[in-house]
């Protein structure tokens, strides 16, 4: 189960107009762990993620997954191996129907027919859209759009799965469903967010950037009792932290707040 | 364009309409597709004072329509719209063409009210039949029916795209036009200068999409090929459903049937 | 704008059909093999750009209607012009089928109309040569207001072209060429404006957008030549195809015609083949004889350049259709009011038949 690792080292990146995003991020993620990388807006999370499948390339350091390592030559494989939600559903689903959508990826790997059908219908299955297979995806609520964008993604059967802000603009039930979700799986989870709260549920490890840069690498936990670094890397404790007497009287008695 | 919240807001009715589960609904696209097509090609192929011989035609429509339990309103409301180009450049005929071609007791009817009529009939059997199409078919199946029967990939995806992204883009410049109008007091603000950068901007972020959409594509495998994992049959139905219509309009396109009908009744001769 | 089908004939209809599904064919073609699995998306969501811009207006100046972006050069400018066909086309496609702007057989000639000439000819003959290599603010204002102003009176042209040939409406070929052109230049001046608006503002914000567009497809004299050429040949492939079943021997008018201008070695070849085809062709003539008459004297006008429109007709001819029409029709709206009249009950009747069913099923 080797290949299930992810391994950056020294990665650096600067775009073309000269603006260095990256600067000598390492770190080992193995697997099945649930790693959150955080930071400030322009921290270098979602320039961080495109490199995990190659969708951007380093200027300097590498990249592994598993025993791969990544180069125009893997490219493909790496693509398998590493599943990438992104942001707005309206990106990832662009095919007429959900069914078609998440079968888009199968389909590229070059399976057919039966295959096919089964991989969508275990995909579906698994995130509770099994009911909106014949949908166009314009015709689907928020929630609904997120969930098969990671469909779309599990149908290809990736060992590691990455998330763009997942519960962005989400209400509250739909958020809450996702977290559920997020929390079932068995893949290594690498996951960008904002919503903290989310973080601290989902993720026992923490990755926080800033301005290019690894400034924290730990377990969410100490990290995030860690006022001064939070501040310092502009961020701030998680709501269910902040000093609520039933959280905090749980925390004492357990270490962790998810008890 | 004013009223495009409107059309894009029918469109997606109609694409609901094609969810339905009727006999018509359930043939393959293809069959219906190739049926508009000769259906369109008969009724324009009529002579242009052609007015009784079209009547024949309103069957199909009738048909499809009541057969698939399609909205009739629906649809008379989407002819309702067609173009005034139409109207505009047929109006003029009646002017051109003054020559007496039929006596109805005192009344003369000239070449030009007849042709005029016969446009709008033409226009609004050909609009209807496109609509219905759409209606019973959905877009998506019109387009995979379209590549089935040789039009390029490229050019069938690219109408997937296309169709798939104009409600999510015209959300968004509904939103940002709102933003102006709200803050433009009326008139001012309006002008040329923020309307460019106002739809420069919107252009930037389409673009910026489309880059974010070919990442997507490409972490799935995307090599520039598409492959459909669906495959439907064109089945027995849909050869008669096919050749069916096929016969119909090519008896009522070669035989004048009201003609015929009007002149048993009336009694007089061919 | 947009050509219309009851406007149109068959043989117009389908020639352009034919020119454009060519078109369409070679710049699928050029587009798959320039190997830019990005331009997929792109030129999806830029089709989408060009409805939902449409939603953006502005006011006009001194008239104080409102305006907004028109589709084909702006395309062009951003896609370059294989890529901008396809796209224009996609656009008109899912206007024909949603918006009723013109209709499934005019959807040929209005792809004609608004893609090809702002992408093959306003734009690289125009809009690139005023451009030339180093783009700047004002050339860009400048050639995109002539490029679209020219691009749009060839499309109007065009219409008035099909019109007239179609034959369907009675409008002489020069009251129409008045009406539309000046309209057409109206509209043209403010597409270029805004065209000039927005490409001015993307060039501004990212150059290398509308920079790399210009060096992409170097149009050279050759892929213009084929493109013109696939144009034509498919044009003339579809229209000789469809008037040629469209043909019918010749009537005792065709013939009093043709002894009137002496030319009866003209049709001479093809007798042998009407001869036979004749009683077939009385019954499955898929086109009126109208469209035969005008064939036969757009030949003649080919000949002898200052003849008479080709809609309008002879004076015999004239006669004889009122002498057709005026016995057949009173006989024709009656039984055509039966007909209607038929066609409804019947589909009353499926829909009575239906709607049970549709409660047991539910």
């Amino acid at each position: 189960m080797s290949h299930h690792i992810v391994e950056v080292k020294n990665l650096s990146h600067i775009y073309p107009d000269g603006t260095a995003a990256l600067f000598d991020v390492s770190f080992r993620i193995t697997h099945g762990e649930s790693v959150a990388i955080i930071g400030a807006n322009g921290a270098g999370k979602s320039t961080l993620l495109l490199h995990l499948n190659g969708c951007l390339s380093a200027t300097s350091g590498e990249i592994r997954i598993g025993d791969t390592r990544l180069t125009a030559g893997t490219l493909p494989d790496i693509r398998r191996t590493v599943g990438m939600v992104f942001q707005d559903p309206d990106d990832q689903l662009f095919m007429p129907t959900v069914f078609e959508d998440v079968a888009f990826g199968p389909c590229n790997l070059g399976l057919s027919g039966m295959d096919v059908e089964q991989r969508v219908s275990d995909a579906l299955e698994r995130v509770g859209a099994a009911h909106l297979r014949e949908k166009p995806p314009y015709h689907l609520s928020g929630g609904e759009k997120k969930r098969v964008a990671i469909a779309t993604v599990l149908s290809m059967m990736p060992d590691i799965l990455v998330m763009d802000e997942p519960t962005s603009g989400l209400d509250p039930f739909a958020r809450r469903q996702l977290i559920g979700l997020m929390r079932d799986f068995q893949h290594t989870r690498i996951i960008t967010s904002h919503d903290l709260d989310m973080v601290y549920e989902v993720c026992d490890r923490t990755i926080i950037l800033k301005r290019g840069m690894v400034a924290a690498d730990g377990s969410t936990g100490d990290l995030f009792e860690n006022g001064e670094l939070l501040k310092e890397c502009q961020l701030e404790r998680p709501l269910s932290l902040q000093g609520c007497p039933e959280c905090a009287a749980r925390i004492r008695s357990c270490g962790t707040a998810k008890c | 364009m004013a009223s495009l919240q409107q059309a894009v807001l029918d469109l997606k009715n109609l694409d609901l309409l094609a969810n339905g589960n009727s006999p018509i609904h359930r043939l393959d696209a293809r069959a219906k597709v190739l049926v508009s097509f000769v259906f369109i090609i008969c009724v324009v192929s009529c002579d242009r004072y052609e007015v009784a011989a079209l009547f024949p035609f309103c069957v199909f429509p009738v048909v499809m329509i009541s057969l698939s339990d399609l909205p009739p309103l629906f649809i008379i409301r989407k002819i309702a719209l067609i173009c005034p180009f139409v109207l505009a450049v047929g109006i003029l005929n009646p002017v051109f063409d003054r020559e007496i071609l039929m006596q109805l007791g005192p009344l003369g009817i000239s070449g030009g009210w007849m042709s005029f009529a016969s446009i709008l009939i033409r226009s609004t059997l050909t609009v209807g039949t496109a609509c219905i199409l759409v209606g019973v078919t959905g877009f998506t199946a019109v387009c995979q029916a379209l590549e089935r029967l040789g039009v390029p990939q490229i050019f069938a995806v690219q109408l997937l795209f296309l169709y798939r992204y104009i409600f999510v883009l015209t959300e968004e410049s509904d939103r940002a036009s709102r933003s102006r109008a709200l803050r433009s007091c009326g008139k001012s603000g309006k002008g040329i200068r923020s309307f460019g950068s106002l739809t420069g901007h919107l252009l930037l972020r389409t673009w910026q999409r489309a880059e974010r959409i070919h990442i997507a594509m490409l972490s799935r495998g995307f090599r520039g090929e598409f492959r459909s994992p669906k495959t439907s049959r064109f089945g027995t139905p849909d050869l008669v459903f096919v050749l069916g219509w096929t016969v119909y309009f090519a008896i009522i396109r070669s035989f004048d049937i009201p003609r015929s009908i009007g002149a048993l009744l009336t009694g007089g001769g061919l | 704008m947009h050509m219309a089908d009851a406007l149109l004939s068959p043989t117009v209809g389908v020639a352009l059909w034919g020119a454009s599904a060519g078109t369409i064919a070679y710049c699928s073609q050029k587009v798959s093999t320039e190997m830019d699995s990005g331009k997929v998306p792109l030129m999806g969501v830029l089709g989408a750009f060009i409805f939902a811009a449409q939603m953006i207006n502005f006011t006009i100046p001194v008239t104080g209607s409102s305006g907004h972006l028109g589709g084909g050069l702006i395309l062009t400018i951003l896609l370059g012009p294989y890529a901008a066909f396809l796209t224009i086309a996609s656009v008109l496609v899912v206007q024909a089928l949603f918006f009723a702007d013109g209709g499934l057989l005019a959807l040929g000639c209005n792809i004609f109309n608004l893609g090809f000439f702002p992408a093959f000819i306003a734009y690289p003959l125009i809009y690139k040569k005023i451009i030339g290599r180093e783009p700047t603010s004002a050339k860009i204002t400048a050639a995109s207001i002539v490029a679209a102003v020219i691009g749009l009176q060839m499309g109007a042209f065009g219409v008035v072209l099909e019109t007239v040939f179609s034959g369907i409406s009675a409008l002489p070929f020069l009251t129409f060429v008045a009406m539309m052109q000046p309209i057409h230049l109206a509209i043209g001046i403010v597409e270029g404006v805004v065209t000039a608006a927005v490409v001015s503002f993307v060039y501004k914000a990212r150059p290398e957008i509308i920079q790399s567009t210009l060096e992409l497809s170097p149009m050279g004299s050759h892929p213009m030549r084929n493109i013109l050429l696939a144009f034509l040949v498919m044009a003339m492939l579809m229209g000789g195809f469809v008037s040629r079943f469209a043909s019918k021997n010749p009537d005792g008018l065709e013939w009093s015609i043709t002894k009137v201008t002496g030319k009866v070695g003209m049709k001479g070849p093809e007798q042998g083949l009407h001869a036979t085809l004749t009683a077939l062709q009385e019954k499955i003539a898929l086109l009126p004889d109208y469209s035969f008459r005008k064939n036969s004297e757009l030949r003649k006008e080919e000949s002898k350049p200052e003849a008479a429109q080709p809609f309008q007709k002879t004076e015999a001819k004239k006669t004889e259709d009122q002498k057709n029409l005026a016995g057949t029709s009173v006989a024709g709206l009656v039984g055509g009011t039966m007909t209607l009249g038929i066609a409804f009950l019947i589909g009353f009747a499926l829909k009575r038949r239906r709607l049970p069913q549709r409660i047991v099923l539910s």
